[in-house]
């Protein structure tokens, strides 16, 4: 069966299962790019088709205008209404489908056969129900913000869609007060809707985003209890550099990650700032390098040059961030912490190390959701940028999390996490 | 540690004294604090052995139990204590104002105020308020009657000590390190006698060598809840097995006197400090949860269980962040010593005003009537990493909205949106001004279901709570 083939088959099964109405709720897992908003797509246009109502929760603005977006543009007759607060300025890409009728009050879009809005917005609403609803990016939705919009479904069928392996979501209250109990309102939607519920959970078996270099490795070390594959073969995607390289300590790494898909740029073994200011240079220096050698990447569409906005830096902290933007990066690469990268898809990502020149593994540090987030971006390659000696502190500091009663285990391990991914990059290592 | 405690901390040990970390006090401090030094018995969980207590430095009450594994000596300490600590409580309790604001709320008009010397003590006032708040006052077993009493009010204080900002119950440590920044490490700083010893060091000594001299445990013992394991083995051990009531008497009191002294010499250093303008608001918050526990108590209500609900649990957390947020946001707003640890983090900038375009004015996306909308340039040498469209708010102007239209170099460019009213200012050049994405209101936050609501996905609506007497176990006990 081709991987075409094997994921056809599974969203026929996800979407038959879930419009029989059989289950009250039903969980989606995706791996990254696997084709999750494809499968919120065609389950509201066959909603839409039975003569249903729908509403869709996703967690920020910018998804559900993604989200608006691909729905009218694969299915211009369906009615959709964008529900957002008062004062949002809807982007063009919402604004220019002349289905989506868009309003900040619920009285104006409720007719609609499908109406979108974040958690956030959909909280205000009460005293109303649908009969079908999918919540997008559950993982990353804390299980409060589902407390507050589950009432408007409760009577219905909900789909719980998203990425297992990506950043738990967060608060900036540290209690154990809750530790054990299984509607902790810290957890994910997810993890609380599956302690009281035990609902049935689909998995999509195909990354389309990552090539047969990643797939693997990704699906190995953070997804060790259902794999995934890749969607294209060995060679079918392609990186091509048409200007000659230059000696210097930035094109051997280069020419590594467009022959093998990987690169880890290792700079000398030192404890560092967080800003440690040669990783932030290295960064930026690299995409300068990609663009400046012209760089294409053929793939099963067809070939395009690499422009800026299709290389991302991802880091783990904002100053790092700043670090890098401030070490003269080419103008219209995207950088940003691992947080705001989740859902989002390049051609080539540069990843400074979370743990690189540190001279501890702490826990948000080690959170293999993290890592996970970085080295699953990209479409062609990855280049790690990292002081030397990570494994040794990995080794220094081996996971040993307080135990809590009452508490699953989570996988996967993120000390074990960075060690897999770790042992990858050993192959592609470069010392400049 | 944010990067400008880190810079305060090299500076302290440089110094050789600890460092101010803020200009203003930004917890209320009572007139009449109640200090609470609780010891207990070492590898029990919750078994007191003594504790110093008061009002006032010379009116130190010692209250100690003879055999502390004894359940019954436990429980007429409990008594004890409860004779001191609940009157106090009930005290400002019983006196109540309505408010003037448009919905009417009661609340009290002081609120009481206990003290104790560091987290350690926190945790033991939960662990004594979980293992008393449940006992029955009749047949076997029975405690005093104010003992459960006791056990309900210092729930509610340990469950109010929180919400960030609240100022009912603190650990002395904790206050300390938010005003003064010493050489300690952090597992070093919840020791009040090191603490206190770099802030205000003997005359010709420093932090560094009035720390070493205060961490010998026989010149300072312990702060508590747990006692030396010297005292234990050679001064409690043989009490304990050959009891001598009035030697016993003598030993706690020497373990607590020190710590005492310690506790009301910290009390007059902060004093000496400002109150910081919002502390009195969130001062009231206490006084009307003060007010609201009261009115619940005397109406019959039960005492908390040991489990939240989901939705209790849910409407906490957000309760808890709101307060973390809004406390954080008051005390930047308060103390310019507060806002540069924020300026450092990218969090605000301070400039100079360069142009004011009062006049301008625009129509905005999706209205139809022009709008003031004046802009504002400002030089600043911070480092800002804000994205056009953040909205920011300054202290000198807390009602003005505005929002970052662009970032050149080192020239920011703002928008005001609202709070120009007629008596309102705009910035002027040459001005000095600070904005920030810090907001003190704290978000809306939108209601959550009834309990009785409880949706599926939650577990559905919970069975009724009735208390028993498994409530004051502990789910490893």
């Amino acid at each position: 069966m081709t991987p075409q083939d094997q994921s056809r088959a599974t969203t026929a099964e996800i979407l038959s299962d879930y419009t029989s109405g059989a289950h009250r709720g039903l969980v989606v897992d995706s791996p990254p790019g696997a084709g999750k908003t494809t499968l919120v797509v065609s389950t509201s246009i066959e909603l839409v088709k039975a003569d249903e109502r729908l509403m869709i929760v996703a967690q920020t603005n910018e998804q559900v205008d993604d989200l608006v977006d691909k729905l009218a543009s694969n299915a211009p007759g369906i009615d959709i209404g964008r529900l957002h607060a008062e004062g949002f300025e809807p982007p063009d890409r919402v604004t220019r489908h002349p289905g989506v009728t868009l309003h900040n009050k619920i009285e104006n879009v409720e007719n609609c056969q499908v109406v979108v809005a974040t958690a956030d917005k959909w909280a205000y609403i009460s005293g109303r129900s649908w009969p079908w609803a999918i919540v997008d990016e559950a993982y990353q939705m804390r299980s409060d913000k589902l407390l507050a919009v589950a009432s408007l479904f409760a009577d219905g069928h909900a789909l719980f869609v998203g990425d297992p392996g990506q950043l738990d979501p967060f608060s900036v209250i540290e209690s154990d007060r809750w530790t054990g109990m299984a509607w902790d309102p810290l957890q994910s939607a997810v993890a609380v809707t599956q302690r009281t519920n035990n609902l049935k959970v689909h998995q999509l078996p195909v990354s389309w985003r990552l090539p047969a270099s990643a797939a693997p490795v990704v699906s190995r070390a953070f997804y060790p209890a259902a794999g995934f594959s890749p969607g294209t073969a060995p060679g079918e995607r392609r990186l091509e550099l048409p200007v000659r390289g230059l000696p210097g300590p930035w094109d051997p790494t280069i020419e590594e990650a467009t022959a093998s898909g990987w690169a880890l740029h290792e700079l000398p073994d030192r404890h560092t700032v967080r800003t440690d200011p040669d990783v932030a240079h290295a960064c930026a220096a690299l995409a300068r390098r990609i663009l400046d050698r012209g760089a294409i990447a053929h793939d099963e569409h067809g070939s395009h040059p690499i422009t800026p906005d299709r290389i991302a830096i991802g880091c783990a902290h904002n100053d790092q961030v700043a670090a890098v933007r401030a070490a003269n990066p080419p103008p219209g690469v995207t950088i940003d912490t691992a947080n705001r990268l989740q859902g989002r898809e390049y051609d080539i990502t540069l990843v400074w190390h979370p743990l690189s020149g540190r001279r501890d593994a702490t826990a948000f540090h080690l959170e293999s959701g993290r890592l996970c987030v970085l080295t699953s971006r990209h479409r062609h390659a990855c280049i790690v940028v990292a002081r030397a000696g990570i494994a040794d502190l990995l080794d220094h500091h081996p996971s040993s999390p307080r135990m809590q009663l009452n508490v699953p285990i989570k996988f996967p391990d993120g000390w074990a996490a960075n060690h897999t991914i770790l042992a990858h990059l050993d192959q592609h290592r470069i010392q400049p | 540690m944010s990067l400008l405690r880190s810079f305060l901390t090299v500076r302290a040990v440089r110094e050789g004294r600890a460092q101010p970390a803020a200009t203003v006090r930004h917890a209320h401090l009572s007139a009449e604090p109640l200090v609470f030094i609780p010891l207990r018995l070492a590898g029990e969980a919750a078994a007191p052995l003594a504790a110093m207590v008061g009002t006032g430095r010379a009116d130190a009450r010692l209250l100690g139990v003879a055999n502390p594994r004894s359940r019954d000596q436990r429980f007429t300490f409990m008594a004890e204590l409860a004779e001191i600590i609940v009157p106090y409580i009930q005290k400002y309790a019983a006196q109540v104002e309505i408010s003037d604001t448009k919905s009417a709320y009661e609340r009290c008009l002081d609120a009481p105020q206990i003290l104790v010397p560091n987290p350690g003590g926190l945790a033991f006032i939960r662990l004594i308020g979980r293992s008393t708040r449940f006992r029955a006052t009749e047949g076997p077993h029975a405690v005093a009657p104010q003992v459960p009493l006791l056990g309900r009010w210092l729930t509610f204080l340990h469950e109010r000590s929180e919400f960030a900002g609240s100022a009912m119950l603190l650990a002395m440590t904790d206050l300390l390190a938010e005003h003064w920044v010493t050489g300690l490490s952090g597992p070093e700083n919840v020791n009040l006698a090191g603490q206190l010893a770099w802030i205000d060091p003997p005359d010709g000594m420093t932090g560094q060598d009035a720390a070493l001299i205060a961490e010998d445990p026989l010149r300072s013992p312990p702060a508590g809840p747990d006692t030396d394991p010297g005292f234990d083995r050679h001064v409690l051990k043989p009490l304990i097995d050959a009891p001598s009531p009035a030697r016993l008497h003598e030993a706690l009191r020497g373990q607590l006197e020190p710590t005492w002294e310690l506790m009301w010499r910290a009390v007059d250093l902060l004093r000496a400090v400002p109150d910081a303008d919002s502390a009195e608001g969130r001062w009231e918050r206490d006084r009307t949860a003060l007010a609201r526990q009261n009115t619940w108590i005397a109406e019959g209500g039960l005492p908390p269980g040991r489990w939240d609900s989901a939705v209790a649990a849910a409407r906490r957390l957000a309760g808890l962040e709101g307060a973390q947020q809004s406390y954080e946001a008051s005390k930047a707003f308060d103390d310019p010593l507060v806002m540069a640890e924020h300026r450092a983090e990218g969090a605000a900038f301070t400039g100079r005003v360069i142009t004011v375009d009062a006049d301008r004015k625009i129509i905005p996306p999706g209205k139809k009537r022009l709008v003031a909308r004046p802009l504002v340039t400002i030089g600043t040498s911070d480092p800002v990493r804000f994205a056009p469209g953040k909205k920011l708010l300054s202290p000198a102007r807390p009602k003005q909205g505005t929002v970052l239209v662009s970032v050149d170099a080192d020239i920011v460019t703002l928008q005001i949106n609202s709070g120009m009213t007629k008596d309102a200012t705009l910035p002027s050049p040459g001005e000095v001004v600070c904005y920030t994405e810090l907001d003190p209101a704290g978000g809306r936050r939108p209601a959550l279901p009834d309990v009785t609501e409880t949706p599926w996905t939650h577990g559905g609506p919970p069975p009724e709570y009735v208390p028993t007497d498994e409530d004051a176990q502990e789910a490893w006990s």
